[in-house]
C-alpha cells in the first residue's frame, strides 16, 4: 500500500541506508554537540567572571595585601583603602535583617504549611511570593520616603529612651543608618524564608504529624515538636539563602545606609556596605587603584556569597532529597 | 527446521515450536542472547525463533526478564545507561543489533503497558510516526490515519473527534490509539508489553480480539503476566524464569503438557 | 486539668501568633502597593510616558527615554540569555548524566547566587572597558548573565518533568533522539519553560545595580546599543536620592509603572502555567 511503499522509499535497505544512517547519526550527534557546546560556555562564563574579578583587583591586592580587610580607613583621595567598615556594615545589616526576618518568616511559614486551611494558605502564599518579585529599587523608594522618616522621628528616639542602656540603641537619630538598612533588608528577605521553609515543612511526611496527633498532642505541639525539627535542615538552608541575598543586596541598602564608612556600635549610626560603596563610587573612582580596590571589594563579596550559597544549597538538598533528618 | 528435542532434564529448550512448516524462514531469530544492566545479568543465553504472522506470548513471574527481552527486540534498552547486550538478533536474516536503530524501530513497533498518547490530537498522534519518518502531504496522512485507526478498531469511535485531544478518550481507547499509532508506520513486528494490564476486562477483550486480527498483517510478540490471556490468544508461548527461557512451544503444549517442571509449577500456580 | 487547659491556650495563642506573622508579610505587599498607587498615581501623567527628562532643578519632563531604554537593554539580555539558557537546560535534561553535566549544573547554581552588582563589574570588565564607553550592550550583557542560570534551571526542571513513557513512545516509532526531544518533549514542557522565561525576564527588568556602571544612563534618547542608555530602575534610584521634590514625585511615578509591569508579568506567567498543569491527566 501507499504508506509502506513510501516508507520503503525513504528507508530502502541497500542504497540509501548509508546516507540515511549518516544523516540520522549526525542529527543526534549534532544536537548533542550543539547543546554540549552551550553547556561548556557556562563553565567559560563562570571562569571568565572569576578571572576578571581577580585580574582587575590585582593592583589593590598586591599593594594592600591582607591589610585591605583589616584596616578601617577608607580615603580614596589620600590613597588609603581599608575595607573593614564595609565588611562590618554588610555583616551588621544582614544580622539585623535575619534577627527580624527569621522569627517572622518561620512563624508565617508554619502558619501557611501547618495551621492554615489550604485555600487560605495558597492565596496568602501566592501574595507573599509576589513580594519576591518586587524590584530592589522599589523597596528602596519605600525605605527612603516611608521608613526613614518613621525611624527618624517616632521609632528610633523611642528605642533610645527605652533601651538606651544598650549600646546599639544609643546616639543621635538620623533615620538613615544600619537599622534602616537592616529593616528594609528584613522585609526583602522574608518572602524567601517563608517560601523555602514552607516547602520544607510541607515535605515532612504526613505520618509524622499523625503519629504525634494520635498520641494526643495539640496541632501546635505536633508542629513544633515533630514537624519543625524534621524539616530543620531545609529551614536552616532557607536562612542561609536569605543571608546570601541580604549580603549582596545593593539598591535598597544604598539608599538608606547613610554612606559613611565607619564602624559604630549603635544601630542608629550611618554606615556603609560593600555593595553600597561599589554602587556609589564606581563611576566616580578617582584613580586606577581606587577602581581596583572597589573591584577587590566585589571579589570579597563574591567569595562570601558563593560560600554561603553553597552551604545553604547543601542543606536544602539534604531535606528535599532524603526527606529526613538524622539526629 | 529439524525435529524437536524434548527433554525433561535441564537441557537446551526447544527453540522452534513444533508445528512450524518447513521452508518458512523465521521472522525473528534470537541466538545466545545475554543482557546486562551494569554488572547484573538479566538474560542468560536466550535462544528463540519467532515465526511470522503468529502471536507469540512471553510469560513468567515478575522480574523474570520477559520485558527486558522484549525491549531488546527494538533496542529500547539503549536509553538506559550501562545496559549491554551480547548475542545475535536477526530480523528476516538481517542483524537487528547493528542496523540503524530508527529503521529497526519502524519495522518493529512497540505498545507500552500504560497507554502513552502524546499531548496532541488523536489525528496527530497517529500521524506522528509518519511525519517523523518523512511522510507528509495531507491527503496521504488522512488516508494513512484512517487506515490505521480502522485496523485498530477505533475508527468508528473517534472519526468525529480526530482533532480533539488524545486525553479526551477512555483508557482502553487510548491504548487502541497507541496501537493505531504503532501500526501507522506499517511495522512487520508488533511488540506489546503487558498492553492490557492497566485496562478493565471489556477493554482487554477488545484488544485481544484486535490482536487476533492483526496477526494476519504482522507478527505479534506479547508479554503478559496473565496466563489466561496467553492461553486465549497466543499461538506460541515462551516461559521465562530468572532471566532464562525455560521452555518455548506451541501454546497448547505449554499449557497442557509442559516439558519442564518449572513451567508446570508456574502454570499450576505453585509460584509466581 | 489546668495543664491541659494551658496546652490548649498555647495552641490557640501560637495559631494567632503565626497567623499574625503571615498577615504581616502579606500586609507588606499592600503597604508597597498603597504607597506606590497613592504617590505614584498622583504623579503619573502623559508627560511621564512621552517627555524626556529635564535638567536638575527644572520642573516637568518625563521618562520616555528610560522606558524605551529599559526595553532595549532587556531585549539585548533576552536575545543573549534565553537561547543559551534554553539550550543548556535541554542539555542537562536530555544528556545530563555524568560528571560534566554535574559541573555545569553546579556552576549554573553558583552563578545564580552571585550578587547582581558583581555581574555589573563583570560586564564592565568585558564590555565597557574594551569599548571605552557605557552602552546598552554592556547593560544587556550584565543582565543576561543573571538571566541565564534561572532559565537553565526552569527549563531543565520542566523538561525533566515530561514522563519517560512519552519519550519512549516517540523513540519506539523510529524518531531519533533529537527529533523526539524537539517534537515531543519540548512541546510537552513548553508551558512551564515559557513561564520560567517570562519570570526570568521580569526579574532582570527590575534590576538596577548591574546597570549603574554598564548602561549608566542618558538624558536623551539612546540612538544605538553602543551608547549609554537610560533605564527605568536606574532613574528611580537617581531621582529618589536627589534633593529635588519634583524628581521625587517622578520617582514614585516610575516606581508605580515598574511595579505594575512586574506584577503583570508575574501574574501573567502563572496564569499561562495553570491551564497547562490541568491539561495533564
Amino acid at each position: 500500500m501507499a504508506v509502506s511503499a513510501a516508507l520503503s522509499e525513504s528507508g530502502a535497505p541497500e542504497r540509501t541506508a548509508d546516507t540515511l544512517l549518516a544523516r540520522l547519526r549526525t542529527g543526534d550527534e549534532a544536537a548533542h554537540l550543539l547543546t554540549l557546546g552551550f553547556a561548556a560556555s557556562i563553565l567559560l562564563i563562570a571562569g571568565l567572571l572569576v578571572w576578571e574579578l581577580f585580574s582587575n583587583s590585582v593592583d589593590a591586592r598586591r599593594k594592600f595585601g591582607l591589610d585591605f580587610l583589616l584596616t578601617s580607613k577608607w580615603d580614596p583621595v589620600a590613597g588609603q583603602f581599608g575595607a573593614l567598615p564595609f565588611i562590618y556594615g554588610t555583616l551588621i545589616t544582614s544580622v539585623v535583617a535575619l534577627v527580624l526576618s527569621v522569627p517572622l518568616g518561620l512563624g508565617a511559614a508554619i502558619f501557611l504549611s501547618e495551621l492554615a486551611p489550604p485555600r487560605i494558605s495558597d492565596a496568602l502564599t501566592f501574595i507573599i511570593e509576589l513580594l519576591a518579585a518586587v524590584p530592589s529599587v522599589i523597596y528602596g523608594l519605600l525605605a527612603v520616603f516611608a521608613l526613614v522618616p518613621l525611624l527618624r522621628d517616632p521609632i528610633q528616639p523611642f528605642l533610645g529612651r527605652v533601651f538606651g542602656f544598650v549600646p546599639i540603641f544609643q546616639g543621635p537619630s538620623y533615620g538613615v543608618g544600619f537599622l534602616a538598612a537592616g529593616i528594609i533588608l528584613a522585609i526583602m528577605v522574608v518572602p524567601f524564608i517563608i517560601s523555602i521553609s514552607r516547602e520544607s515543612l510541607l515535605a515532612v511526611p504526613t505520618e509524622q504529624r499523625e503519629a504525634a496527633l494520635a498520641l494526643g498532642a495539640t496541632r501546635w505541639e505536633s508542629t513544633w515538636h515533630v514537624v519543625v525539627p524534621y524539616a530543620r535542615l531545609g529551614i536552616i538552608g532557607s536562612i542561609f539563602l536569605a543571608l546570601a541575598r541580604a549580603l549582596g543586596e545593593t539598591m535598597a541598602v544604598t539608599m538608606v545606609i547613610g554612606n559613611t564608612p565607619q564602624i559604630a556600635a549603635s544601630l542608629f549610626a550611618p554606615g556603609y556596605t560593600i555593595p553600597a560603596v561599589i554602587a556609589n563610587e564606581f563611576t566616580e573612582a578617582t584613580s586606577d587603584i581606587h577602581l581596583s580596590a572597589l573591584i577587590e571589594l566585589g571579589l570579597v563579596l563574591f567569595l562570601l556569597t558563593i560560600v554561603i550559597n553553597a552551604f545553604a544549597r547543601l542543606m536544602v538538598l539534604a531535606t528535599t532529597k532524603r526527606g529526613t533528618t538524622h539526629p | 527446521m529439524g525435529t524437536l528435542e524434548r527433554s525433561t532434564l535441564s537441557g537446551p529448550p526447544a527453540a522452534v515450536p513444533g508445528d512450524a512448516a518447513p521452508g518458512i524462514a523465521p521472522k525473528l531469530k534470537i541466538s545466545r542472547l545475554n543482557f546486562f544492566y551494569g554488572g547484573y545479568q538479566a538474560l542468560h543465553d536466550v535462544e528463540l525463533t519467532i515465526t511470522a504472522n503468529r502471536i507469540t506470548a512471553l510469560i513468567g513471574p515478575s522480574g523474570c526478564g520477559k520485558s527486558t527481552f522484549l525491549r531488546v527486540l527494538n533496542r529500547m534498552y539503549e536509553t538506559v545507561r550501562g545496559a549491554r547486550v551480547s548475542g545475535e538478533v536477526l530480523l528476516d536474516g538481517e542483524d537487528a543489533l547493528a542496523m540503524d536503530v530508527s529503521r529497526l524501530r519502524r519495522r518493529v513497533g512497540m505498545v507500552f503497558q500504560k497507554p502513552n498518547p502524546f499531548p496532541k490530537s488523536i489525528f496527530e498522534n497517529v500521524a506522528y510516526g509518519l511525519r517523523v519518518n518523512g511522510i507528509g502531504g495531507s491527503a496521504r496522512l488522512n488516508e494513512a490515519v484512517e487506515h490505521s485507526l480502522q485496523r485498530a478498531a477505533l475508527w468508528d469511535e473517534v472519526k468525529d473527534k480526530l482533532h480533539k485531544s488524545a486525553y479526551a478518550i477512555s483508557g482502553g481507547q487510548q491504548q487502541r490509539l497507541c496501537i493505531a499509532r504503532a501500526l501507522a508506520v506499517d511495522p512487520e513486528v508488533l511488540l506489546l508489553d503487558e498492553p492490557s494490564s492497566a485496562l478493565d476486562p471489556i477493554a482487554t477483550a477488545k484488544i485481544e480480539e484486535l490482536l487476533f486480527h492483526l496477526k494476519n498483517i504482522c507478527t505479534i510478540v506479547i508479554v503478559t503476566h496473565n496466563m489466561q490471556q496467553a492461553a486465549r490468544i497466543a499461538d506460541d508461548t515462551g516461559f521465562f524464569l530468572l532471566g532464562n527461557l525455560i521452555e518455548f512451544d506451541r501454546t497448547e503444549k505449554i499449557f497442557k503438557t509442559p516439558s519442564k517442571k518449572e513451567t508446570e509449577d508456574y502454570i499450576t500456580g505453585r509460584f509466581g | 486539668m489546668t495543664h491541659h487547659y494551658w496546652r490548649k491556650l498555647v495552641n490557640g495563642l501560637m495559631f494567632s501568633l503565626t497567623a499574625a506573622c503571615a498577615l504581616t508579610a502579606v500586609c507588606v505587599l499592600f503597604w508597597i502597593l498603597g504607597f506606590l498607587v497613592w504617590n505614584g498615581g498622583r504623579a503619573l501623567n502623559l508627560d511621564f510616558f512621552t517627555q524626556l527628562p529635564k535638567p536638575p532643578g527644572e520642573l516637568g519632563g518625563g521618562m520616555a527615554n528610560a522606558i524605551v531604554g529599559s526595553a532595549q537593554i532587556v531585549l539585548v539580555a533576552a536575545v543573549i540569555g534565553i537561547p543559551i539558557g534554553f539550550l543548556v537546560g535541554v542539555y542537562l535534561a536530555e544528556f545530563g548524566m555524568g560528571s560534566f553535566p554535574f559541573f555545569v549544573r553546579y556552576t549554573a547554581d553558583l552563578l545564580n547566587g552571585v550578587p547582581s552588582i558583581v555581574m555589573g563589574i563583570f560586564a564592565y570588565a568585558i564590555v565597557v572597558r574594551p569599548l571605552h564607553r557605557f552602552s546598552a550592550l554592556a547593560g544587556g550583557v550584565a543582565l543576561s548573565v543573571i538571566l541565564i542560570p534561572t532559565t537553565i534551571r526552569t527549563t531543565e526542571q520542566f523538561l525533566r518533568a515530561v514522563p519517560r513513557t512519552l519519550r519512549e513512545g516517540a523513540l519506539a516509532l523510529g524518531a531519533s533522539k533529537w527529533k523526539s526531544i524537539a517534537t515531543i518533549v519540548v512541546p510537552a514542557a513548553i508551558r512551564g519553560v515559557a513561564t520560567g522565561m517570562i519570570l526570568g525576564i521580569a526579574r532582570i527588568a527590575g534590576e538596577s545595580a548591574p546597570l549603574l556602571f554598564t548602561s549608566f544612563g542618558n538624558q536623551y534618547w539612546s540612538t544605538s546599543l553602543g551608547n549609554p542608555t537610560a533605564s527605568l530602575p536606574v532613574m528611580i534610584f537617581t531621582y529618589a536620592i536627589s534633593p529635588y521634590a519634583d524628581w521625587h514625585r517622578q520617582a514614585w511615578a516610575a516606581g508605580l509603572v515598574l511595579l505594575a509591569v512586574m506584577l503583570l508579568l508575574n501574574m501573567g506567567a502563572r496564569v499561562v502555567l495553570a491551564p497547562g498543569a490541568a491539561h495533564k491527566t
